[in-house]
């Protein structure tokens, strides 16, 4: 039995219910009760005057990187700075070593994560033995040990017949196949966008074709196949457009963005917060390795494309793709430079500013951290997503207006790699409450 | 012994009012002032490389380490003895027997030079940007680019501006033509920045799978290239150029797919006689080195009256020991013991 908690006076919106008004929460016992519930007496009170209470964030896409590269993240530091981001349930990504392909990971992680706190963990396996993408992995097994998907991301499902047989075998299990598209034989360069300020730089690049080209392929696999096919973090706008055209076909493919790409460009690789001009003299802060992702930051026109693919619902999920890396990862050459930041803790301001600037909705920009990626999950995930009476109680409290300076040395996340270190940000969490369970405490409860 | 005029030149020309540069990492944020300085100084140097005692005290009690990572000669020679001739003390490092090789990342083996009060690091790297990452994380010891990966060589291109202007007198207004693989060198990027800052105009020419097309066409209002057009048809670049500057071809373009071969490459782009009889008369023809005579140039030119390859190297030297004087020798003194 845990104690009741009534968060008072808080603009509640749950996308899930087309709530958006201002009211109380009560949770008591892990449950969110209805707000005029007598067995809220002796609760405690949290004020959330000048708040916003939604259902806890959803992240379907972070590298925990336990097991294997416990240097860069853990399972408790990873979660610890998912519940600062507001998110109350982040994907494990199965690039660790070993991959997630065997039922064995999958109950680690699942251990490591009840261990750590009450931020849910759900796992995604891989699609092939190894992420060799040779062979695909156990599926069934897998699926029985409580995957909630399929994917080989850090590297695109290698080929086309491994992707049908993946859709085909994950899809009899219910289960969606994540595809990282990247056409290796297009792109040359890693975490640089093609285009002029890959030239201007001297850097190889990662072209939009190479995502769009998979994207493609990925679509037109899956008209054979039937199944469910998620794009994750997708960075073109003609990838965009090839997913819209899917969904209109009536595919079952959903599709996420990051914060990074909806809210920066591949100026940013040339340092100092993207001020700096392609056609401007370059400064020391120039090939800026925390700006360095896969896929790499696009170009204006993508980024404000796939704010319209958010809009316009072609993309469900905001994910974080959390990258979090060592500073010895990031303190070499651009092209050394291991590609991913970190993004948790940062990722609401990040794309706060798309709400600031009016270019979303706040209802829709909650939707696309909650009910979206709990539809890529799948039904088992819709309770999570809700702030509706009697459901688990995942909700999320933050400030949609403090201004906040972004200082890595204070992220929870081991990850300190960010190009908006020192950037001055609006929007922050305060609370975040997982199972009834205050997973974490900005206010000072 | 320095002649006194040359004496004067070398010691009150430096800056010492504007904020002094620590870094010289591209011609980008070179300002024509500043350009025609280190050409000035790098006249003066000339001198000095006439004379039989090739060595002024200038630079005594500095310390210069080159960090070559990638093979080079004629650059890193080139420093050294510019270093050497001003009295620095200049020691070499370079990828192969060094503490690369063992492992140890580009940054601690700075943060060791820095700590041995290395004055000015020169750095080539395979890596475009390495300079930049090494001058931000450095607080002391100056960094020069010798050459990044395929970004910039910025004293490359202050040899050619100084060969051009020695030949052509001023500059603005002139026309140069650089042909073949623009989009992968460091050679082409800073010439143009140098070759704007000084007027000139620059027209691109060469295979389209060579050409930074995309920066040219940067299409956002800023030319992202400043005074550059594309011409890959070269005997229509070439008409009226005041002078030519062919790069080298580097052979594994053509296993990448980049060329179609090398023989369609030389009936297109070989600098040849015929082709340099449309250019201006008296066109300068400028390689930066090492050719491959009968690609991108044929080999009797290399050799002929207008070509001005070994005047490059000799000019490298002096706007070597230009840029190392004024870099050490501008400002206030280092606090030292």
């Amino acid at each position: 039995m845990s104690a009741a908690i009534r968060i008072r006076g808080a603009r509640l919106i749950d996308p899930a219910t087309g709530t958006d008004a201002r009211g109380d929460l009560l949770i008591r016992d892990g449950v969110i009760l209805p707000a005029d519930a007598a067995s809220g007496d002796g609760a405690l009170v949290v004020d959330a005057d000048g708040l916003v209470a939604t259902p806890g964030f959803i992240d379907i896409h972070a590298h925990l990187r336990e097991p294997g590269f416990e240097d860069r993240e853990t399972i408790a530091t990873g979660t610890a700075a998912a519940a600062a981001g507001g998110f109350t349930t982040v994907c494990a990504m199965p690039n660790t070593e070993p991959a997630i392909d065997s039922a064995t990971v999958v109950d680690f992680i699942h251990q490591q994560a009840r261990a750590a706190g009450p931020v849910r963990v759900p796992v995604y396996g891989a699609v092939s033995r190894g992420r060799k993408g040779v062979e695909l992995t156990d599926m069934e097994e897998l699926a029985r040990a409580g995957v909630v998907g399929f994917t080989d991301d850090g590297s695109p499902v290698a080929t086309g017949r491994l992707m049908e047989m993946a859709l085909l075998y994950a899809g009899q299990l219910g289960l969606p196949v994540a595809d990282h598209c990247e056409d290796h034989s297009i792109s040359s360069g890693l975490g640089m966008n093609e285009g002029p300020v890959a030239s201007r730089l001297g850097l190889e690049g990662y072209p939009a074709a190479a995502e769009e080209s998979f994207v493609a392929r990925d679509v037109a696999v899956l008209a054979l196949t039937g199944g469910r096919l998620h794009i994750a973090h997708l960075s073109t706008a003609g990838g965009a457009e090839i997913v819209r055209a899917a969904q209109a076909r009536g595919l079952a493919v959903t599709a996420e963005v990051t914060p990074s790409h909806l809210a920066m460009t591949d100026a940013w690789v040339l340092g100092g917060h993207a001020h700096a001009h392609v056609g401007a003299p370059l400064t020391a802060a120039a090939y800026d390795t925390r700006a360095k992702m896969s896929p790499p930051l696009r170009s204006e026109g993508d980024r404000a494309a796939l704010v319209e693919a958010l809009r316009d619902g072609t993309i469900a999920a905001i994910a974080t793709d959390h990258a979090p890396h060592t500073f010895g990862d990031k303190a070499v050459p651009f092209d050394e430079a291991a590609v991913g930041i970190s993004v948790l803790e940062t990722a609401l301001a990040s794309v706060m500013g798309l709400v600031h600037d009016g270019a979303l909705a706040l209802p829709q920009l909650v939707a696309a951290l909650t009910t979206g990626p709990a539809r890529v999950l799948g039904p088992a995930f819709a309770p999570y997503a809700t702030l509706a009476a009697g459901t688990p109680a995942d909700v999320t409290l933050f400030d949609p207006e403090e201004r906040w300076v972004v200082d890595p040395a204070a992220f929870l996340s081991k990850g300190k790699n960010t190009p908006l270190a020192g950037a001055e940000v609006r929007g922050r969490v305060k609370l975040a409450i997982a199972d009834g369970r205050i997973a974490y405490d900005g206010i000072g409860l | 012994m320095l002649k006194p005029a040359t004496e004067q030149l070398l010691l009150d020309s430096a800056p010492d009012e504007a904020p002094r540069r620590r870094h010289v990492l591209d011609l980008d944020d070179f300002s024509r002032e500043e350009i025609l300085g280190v050409l000035d100084q790098a006249e003066a140097m000339r001198e000095l490389l006439g004379r039989s005692i090739k060595k002024a005290p200038s630079l005594r009690g500095k310390v210069i380490i080159t960090v070559f990572l990638e093979p080079s000669t004629r650059t890193r020679v080139s420093f050294e003895q510019a270093g050497k001739m001003l009295s620095a003390d200049v020691i070499n490092v370079s990828g192969s027997g060094s503490s690369a090789e063992k492992g140890e990342s580009l940054l601690n083996t700075a943060l060791t030079l820095q700590a041995m009060r290395a004055d000015l690091i020169v750095i080539r790297s395979p890596h475009s940007g390495a300079p930049y990452f090494l001058a931000r994380s450095l607080d002391r010891t100056g960094v020069v680019n010798a050459g990044d990966g395929r970004h910039a060589h910025p004293t490359q291109a202050l040899l050619d501006l100084m060969t051009m202007r020695e030949r052509l007198g001023d500059l603005d207004g002139k026309r140069v033509v650089i042909v073949g693989d623009s989009l992968h060198s460091r050679v082409a990027r800073s010439d143009v920045y140098g070759l704007a800052a000084l007027g000139a105009s620059v027209v691109l020419s060469g295979p389209p799978t060579m050409i930074p097309l995309d920066l040219v066409h940067a299409g956002d209002g800023a030319a992202a290239l400043p005074g550059v057009s594309v011409e890959c048809d070269l005997d229509a670049a070439i008409e009226d150029a005041d002078a030519v500057i062919a790069l080298r071809i580097q052979k594994e373009r053509q296993q990448g797919g980049m060329l179609p071969s090398l023989r369609e490459y030389t009936r297109r782009w070989m600098i040849t006689d015929a082709r340099m009889r449309r250019a201006r008369p008296g066109a300068l023809l400028m390689h930066p080195g090492p050719m491959n005579e009968g690609v991108e140039i044929a080999s009797a030119l290399a050799h002929g009256p207008g070509a001005q390859i070994e005047e490059q190297v000799t000019n490298g030297v002096a706007v070597r020991m230009a840029l190392l004087y004024q870099l050490l020798t501008g400002g206030g003194e280092d606090s030292s013991l």
